[in-house]
């Protein structure tokens, strides 16, 4: 299960990261989705995966034996409440980004930094 | 119950802020009266601490390491109050600053939500708690930077929400793995059962994630990019809260956790922190000679103060770590100045670009001399609080035997002096370009005001530094051995 668990997570940030480096908004968003799903079962694993174990503590018994631990499952439900709340935020930026801007493609959103056009006597044989 | 007033403050704050939404005159008043309140419990969390020594409270009686942990020492005690005298400093500028539009957009919740984040980054003793007061840090700025909704603002928030969401990941991420390997997330607790196991895989790879997370939040060196693209897009008072407080919580979580948790000493995490800190000193010195405005000046100079904070944490020694600490609290009060500052001298001079400002200078003497406390203490030198940071930061280099990094440091400073007289000769010295008739007379009391006592607490640091260096080396000693922390959580050491 482990083994499926790290093989999903590895193929989440591959494809994540690929969608990241496209360069335009929202590709960029949705990689970032699957990397942070990728980071929940990473969280998931680290809890102990087990199958139809309730978490009962056995008479006599001081804790519970065996089961999943539930805490890694709680910061889990936490994580994926947060990451709703930044993903809804950053959905309408981009939204409002390329309604305002002009575009989704990063590399074209120059207006917090412009690039100063080149002085001509540094790039005059440059250019040639 | 004295440790959650300066939490439960601020987030009242923001819910009667919103109760509020149809009248601006109640909303400023609400909003003045909840920083005040907020500055009023950090002293008196401050003055029991000082008494006391470090308290910790246990959210909902679960005993630490089960429930969640609230801790005050020293170190979270004084940013909790340097954060209200902050907030009390914005909320004032505010008021000549922020638009009435902005204001009815929900300047002054955002601004108590992003309060509400810092000072519970602050107070915090557990790990995952950590990561949900970075998330209300997160969204609060989110909001604040983007507020009004211009060309300007929404180009530098893509920036930096792309970056930071990113640092969100690898923040969770470490958690995770540490949970995993060691089954803690108090703080104090997890101190105890790393000690000794600091080269395990697991553990290093919790650590690597936590640096990227927290080094991105930080500003650190390869991670700055969000920084100067988004710190001069927003009105002034939100530029001044963001340098001020966000990038200590980065530098706060790095203190804090590679001390308690991580005993980095001799681990290669060490030797990671030593570069990133003096990539970023140099990335930020270089960076502010080549901008157009002040605030983006300003805001590599965030960069490069950050490294040095960093230097005094990678290089580990307790001066080291002393002069680290002291910069922090210092640049808190230095930072807010100068952008503060820098707003001021926007409303004189009509802008903040260097090709279409100047002649503040011949416009209003007293406010460019205020200015230029701010710059020259920013700058190290004496007899400002920025001279006792980098005085001590060099003598801890001079005793480790590593005069390249000696080097640096002054180096650093050189080139930060060498920016600062950049901006004051384009925007202070030079004349108008529009003439000098251009220049509206004096900014209005309500952005001098802040500025003026601000400046009053860098000189007073500056002449009287024994306290704040006291204070910085019980600090210090405290990062370094915490038995005590681990004592008020009610923890015992193994």
């Amino acid at each position: 299960m482990e083994v499926a668990l790290a093989l999903i997570a590895g193929l989440l940030v591959a494809a994540g990261s690929y969608l990241m480096m496209s360069g335009k908004l929202l590709p960029y968003l949705f990689g970032l989705t699957m990397i942070s799903n990728a980071a929940n079962l990473l969280i998931f694993a680290g809890g102990r995966l087990t199958y139809a174990e309730p978490p009962l503590v056995a008479v006599g018994d001081k804790t519970v034996v065996g089961a999943a631990n539930a805490l890694p499952q709680a910061l889990i439900l936490t994580a994926i409440v947060i990451g709703f709340g930044l993903l809804v935020f950053s959905l309408c930026l981009a939204y409002r980004a390329y309604f305002v801007l002009g575009t989704v493609r990063m590399d074209d959103m120059r207006d917090a930094e412009p690039m100063t056009a080149p002085r001509t006597e540094d790039t005059g044989e440059a250019r040639t | 119950m004295l440790l959650f007033w300066p939490l439960v403050i601020p987030f009242f704050t923001a819910v009667l802020v919103l109760l509020a939404y149809r009248s601006l005159a109640l909303q400023r008043a609400i909003s003045l009266i909840g920083a005040l309140a907020l500055l009023g419990s950090a002293l008196r969390l401050l003055l029991h601490v000082l008494s006391n020594g470090p308290v910790a409270a246990q959210a909902g009686g679960w005993p630490a390491p089960f429930g969640i942990t609230f801790v005050a020492d020293l170190f979270s005690a004084i940013l909790v109050t340097l954060t209200g005298i902050i907030a009390v400093c914005v909320i004032v500028f505010a008021r000549a600053e922020v638009t009435p539009a902005e204001e009815r957009h929900g300047y002054h919740a955002l601004v108590h939500g992003l309060l509400t984040g810092v000072v519970g980054a602050f107070l915090t003793g557990d790990l995952f708690n950590l990561y949900v007061w970075f998330e209300v840090m997160l969204i609060s700025s989110f909001g604040l930077l983007v507020i009004g909704g211009g060309r300007l603002q929404l180009d530098g928030a893509v920036k930096y929400a792309g970056l930071n969401l990113i640092g969100t990941v690898a923040f969770i991420s470490g958690v995770g793995l540490l949970y995993g390997a060691t089954g803690a997330l108090n703080m104090a607790d997890l101190h105890g059962r790393l000690l000794g196991r600091e080269m395990e895989v697991p553990i290093m790879a919790s650590a690597a994630f936590l640096i990227f997370a927290f080094a991105s939040k930080a500003a650190l060196f390869p991670l700055f990019f969000w920084l100067p693209a988004s710190y001069h897009t927003p009105n002034v008072a939100t530029s001044a809260l963001f340098a001020a407080l966000l990038t200590k919580v980065g530098v706060y979580a790095l203190l804090r956790v590679f001390t308690l948790v991580y005993d980095i000493d001799g681990t290669p995490i060490q030797t990671l922190l030593l570069w990133l800190a003096v990539l970023s000193m140099i990335a930020g010195g270089l960076g502010a000679l080549t901008q157009p405005s002040i605030r983006r000046v300003l805001g590599f100079g965030v960069i490069t103060s950050v490294g040095s904070m960093i230097l005094g944490l990678a290089i580990g020694t307790p001066l080291a770590i002393l002069g680290g600490v002291f910069y922090m609290l210092q640049d808190i009060v230095a930072k807010a100045t100068l952008f503060l500052g820098a707003g001021g001298a926007r409303r004189i001079a009509g802008s903040e670009t260097f090709a279409e400002a100047g002649g503040i200078w011949r416009a209003s003497p007293w406010f460019s001399g205020l200015f230029l406390l701010g710059a020259l203490s920013f700058s190290g030198i004496p007899p400002f609080s920025g001279f006792w940071a980098k005085f001590t930061l060099i003598r801890a280099t001079l005793d480790t035997g590593d005069h390249l990094l000696t080097a640096i440091v002054l180096a650093t400073g050189f080139l930060t002096l060498f920016a600062m007289a950049r901006v004051w000769g384009a925007m202070f010295w030079s004349s108008h370009p529009r003439g000098d008739a251009a220049c509206s007379g004096r900014p209005p009391l309500a952005m001098v005001a802040p500025v003026i006592l601000l400046t009053g607490l860098l000189l007073l640091v500056g002449l009287r530094p024994e306290p704040v260096l006291d204070a910085a080396a019980a600090i210090a000693a405290s990062l370094i051995d915490p038995a005590a922390y681990v004592a008020a959580v009610g923890l015992e050491l193994p």
